[in-house]
């Protein structure tokens, strides 16, 4: 019996890892593969020659040599956006209700870290911290903003859902957007009270600006370099460490296992003795705690954040988890993935393949068009709802 | 719960009651209302709007109290959209008591608010919309204090040409000031000589990943962006954690501390951040001193930009009102006659310069500058260096 639990841990541990794998470089694989046969099609057209009298490269040169850059970009996103997706689907695994707070609990934790590290900084121990200590204060960081995020989320649940449980469909998601409406506002009296701003920006510590240099490609002209910010890789690190340990405790754990029993059903659930109210909290608990991670990763990334920094990644997360299939785990990880890959690759090529008629700013209309694509053809998204998966 | 509720409205209808009694004394109000970002990632600029609005009314009122009038400030905040502009517009015309608008900040507001104002013949003295569209409508209500963005995108081109630059990349917000003056410095650059390697608008306020590739791609010796600091300084920020290390060039939108908080001392690296703006830093005007000091004691910070251009069309606002008030045998004057007083000054002497307005109602010579960032400290902000000071006047 010992041996197998060991054995279903590892396995547990191994195949989110290999999944997250085969997301990654198949969603890379396919757009690359995708930009190269569009570049090859698109040589000696109007955008390729505006590209040479400008620049002096072609477009192929051009879409390759900016490529992996795009990719590490994308991957970096897609994580950001895995990791607060996952906070959607949960709940609805659960409740089958889309907690619309979500971006709001994902900014809360956001503020609650950075107001942490600002602290840190006023005594001056971040400016003096040097070899692994930038990153103990990260983790310091991180564990507020998940405490401060996953309370709410609990707190929230059991305020505003709980005696809605019952109630049609729609009230409750009225419910989650009249939370998310006074969260946003809560955090920015807040802000406005105690420091008086509306930015808030994460200080600079550590080497997490620094950047890895990979290669070079040569072009045309000067070579392109390619290199990974530090926050980057960190930001990668921390979303698959908790995608991970959360794959980990829904479905290695005997708490997982009540999780997945009251998402199938909780009346019976609750007829072989499972709490299910516990269960449901303990379910926002995590996703709420994912959330607030989230946004402080987010914070690290993009540096600068403001009561209203939920909305876009939030909605974009919410799409991600129904590109997926919501209400799966893994789909969610897939969604933001392929969500985030989208929009590096339309953001970076969209200007210059359509001669700037579209810019960057057109990104999120290509990855939303595709997503209407995929739910006409896969109404329950790209894996779809796996009942027995879901948690 | 019915009863509750009624014993409430009872409350609030005495309470109501009781304030409108206090009224007492029969005293004319006139009201000057202020139109700016009190909320909201601009409010530290606008706030400081409307501070330097109240300054003037509390220092510059004698002549109308004289008169047997009493001068308030209405305060509102348009949270630097238009929508919420005009519904605010539509309030103030409605209250006969206010007959200057000092504002906006963004002309994207005051575009749409204006034509309220234009209908009800109601005056409004900006200082601080740069946009040609605010005085080019022609209307009589609308004048400016500061400069327009067809002479400032050009003198921010002119500057990247002396700098011997020779290409740019021209990023902006898609509003009606961003795009506005990126286009005109988009033209002047071309003339120039200034080879332009992309031009895009983006609303984009946190991750600037897939925008940058492109543009780093290109190399170019000068980003550009058109449009306000909140979106400027972090596209700057992340373009050097990038490792581009050109030049950056910004607009009037970029003169705000909050910059250097965003940005800090990235700023200062590579090639360094300039501005071109409308308003310069106190330094630039002798007259300031005491308003800065005066500043500092009432409000406890150092002024942030527009706020003494601000405290100057509440004094144009304050004469015009005066003069308008003598002209109507020191009675409450009407709307249209404020708004003729406020064109008919002469070399009105004001704190950052004297004004004269043209049949436009822009200045018959306004003042730019070109501004070096050297601190990335928000507290030294208003210390950032003046690299030029031109004085133009506006096209026709």
């Amino acid at each position: 019996m010992r041996r197998l639990i060991k054995a279903d841990a590892l396995r547990e541990i191994l195949l989110p890892l290999g999944r997250m794998a085969i997301f990654v470089l198949g969603a890379g694989a396919l757009l690359s593969v995708v930009m190269v046969v569009l570049s090859l099609l698109f040589r000696g057209s109007g955008a390729d020659k505006l590209l040479q009298t400008t620049q002096g490269v072609n477009i192929f040169t051009y879409t390759m040599a900016n490529l992996p850059q795009v990719l590490i970009d994308g991957v970096t996103l897609g994580f950001v956006y895995a990791a607060i997706a996952l906070g959607y689907t949960m709940v609805y695994g659960v409740l089958e209700f889309i907690n619309f707070a979500h971006s709001e609990i994902f900014a809360l934790g956001a503020f609650a870290g950075v107001e942490f590290l600002i602290i840190l900084d006023q005594t001056g121990v971040l400016k003096t911290a040097g070899g692994m200590s930038p990153y103990l204060y990260l983790v310091l960081a991180l564990i507020v903003s998940m405490a401060a995020s996953g309370g709410t989320a609990v707190f929230i649940e059991r305020v505003a859902y709980r005696p809605l449980r019952n109630a049609p469909r729609l009230v409750p998601l009225i419910s989650a957007i009249g939370v998310s409406f006074a969260l946003q506002d809560i955090i920015r009296l807040t802000e406005s009270l105690t420091t008086g701003q509306f930015y808030r920006v994460i200080p600079t510590f550590g080497n997490f600006d620094d950047r890895i240099p990979l290669f070079s490609i040569p072009t045309g002209g000067a070579p392109i370099r390619v290199d990974i910010q530090v926050k980057s890789l960190v930001v990668i690190a921390a979303a698959m460490f908790m995608l991970v340990g959360l794959n980990y405790i829904v479905n290695a754990t005997r708490i997982g296992k009540a999780i997945r029993s009251v998402a199938q059903d909780r009346n019976t659930a609750a007829i072989m003795g499972i709490g299910v109210n516990g269960i449901i909290s303990f379910t926002f608990l995590l996703g709420g705690s994912l959330g607030g991670a989230a946004g402080v990763l987010y914070a690290l990334k993009f540096t600068r954040i403001d009561p209203f920094v939920g909305f876009m990644p939030g909605m974009k997360a919410f799409t991600a988890a129904v590109l997926g299939g919501i209400g799966n785990l893994t789909g969610a990880l897939l969604g933001g993935i392929v969500l985030g890959m989208l929009e590096s690759f339309a953001g970076a090529y969209l200007g210059t393949f359509t001669m700037g008629n579209f810019g960057s700013e057109y990104k999120d209309i290509l990855a939303f068009l595709i997503l209407i694509i995929v739910i006409i053809f896969r109404p329950s998204g790209l894996l779809g709802e796996q009942v027995s998966q879901k948690a | 719960m019915r009863n509750r509720a009624v014993w409430i409205m009872a409350a609030l209808l005495a309470i109501g009651l009781l304030l409108a009694g206090c009224g007492g004394k029969k005293e004319q109000v006139i009201k000057i209302a202020t139109q700016s970002p009190l909320s909201g990632g601009m409010s530290a600029v606008g706030t400081d709007i409307k501070n330097g609005a109240q300054l003037a009314i509390e220092q510059l009122s004698g002549p109308l109290t004289a008169m047997g009038f009493k001068v308030e400030l209405a305060a509102f905040d348009d949270q630097g959209n238009p929508d919420t502009g005009v519904a605010n517009a539509k309030n103030i015309v409605s209250d006969p008591a206010i007959l200057v608008i000092v504002g906006h900040y963004n002309s994207g507001v005051q575009i749409p608010s204006s034509e309220e104002y234009h209908a009800a013949g109601l005056a409004n003295v900006s200082p601080a919309n740069t946009n040609p569209r605010v005085t080019e409508r022609g209307y009589l209500e609308v004048s400016r204090i500061c400069g327009r963005d067809d002479v400032q995108g050009a003198v921010g081109a002119q500057f990247a040409s002396t700098k011997g630059i020779k290409s740019a990349y021209v990023l902006h917000d898609k509003t009606a000031y961003g795009q506005g003056i990126a286009e005109y410095f988009k033209r002047e650059s071309e003339k120039l000589g200034i080879k332009i390697l992309g031009f895009e608008g983006t609303e984009e306020k946190a991750n600037f990943d897939s925008i940058l590739t492109p543009i780093l791609a290109s190399k170019p010796e000068t980003i550009y962006f058109g449009g306000m600091f909140d979106q400027a300084a972090v596209l700057f920020k992340q373009a050097r954690q990038k490792g581009y290390m050109g030049m950056f060039l910004s607009d009037d939108g970029f003169d705000s501390s909050d910059a250097a908080k965003i940005g800090g001392d990235i700023l200062l690296q590579g090639a360094g951040t300039f501005f071109s703006t409308v308003a310069g830093p106190a330094a630039a005007y002798p007259g300031t001193a005491k308003f800065q000091a005066d500043f500092k004691a009432k409000f406890g910070a150092e002024p942030q930009p527009f706020a003494a251009q601000s405290y100057d069309s509440a004094a144009i606002a304050l004469k015009a009102i005066e003069n308008a008030a003598i002209a109507a045998g020191k009675k409450m004057p009407a709307r249209p006659d404020v708004a003729k007083a406020v064109r008919a000054l002469k070399d009105f002497p004001g704190i950052t310069g004297t004004f004269t307005f043209n049949s436009k109602g822009d200045l018959e010579k306004a003042k730019y500058f070109i501004i070096q960032v050297t601190s990335g400290d928000p507290a030294k902000w208003s210390e950032n260096k003046i690299d030029k000071i031109l004085d133009i006047a506006p096209p026709q």
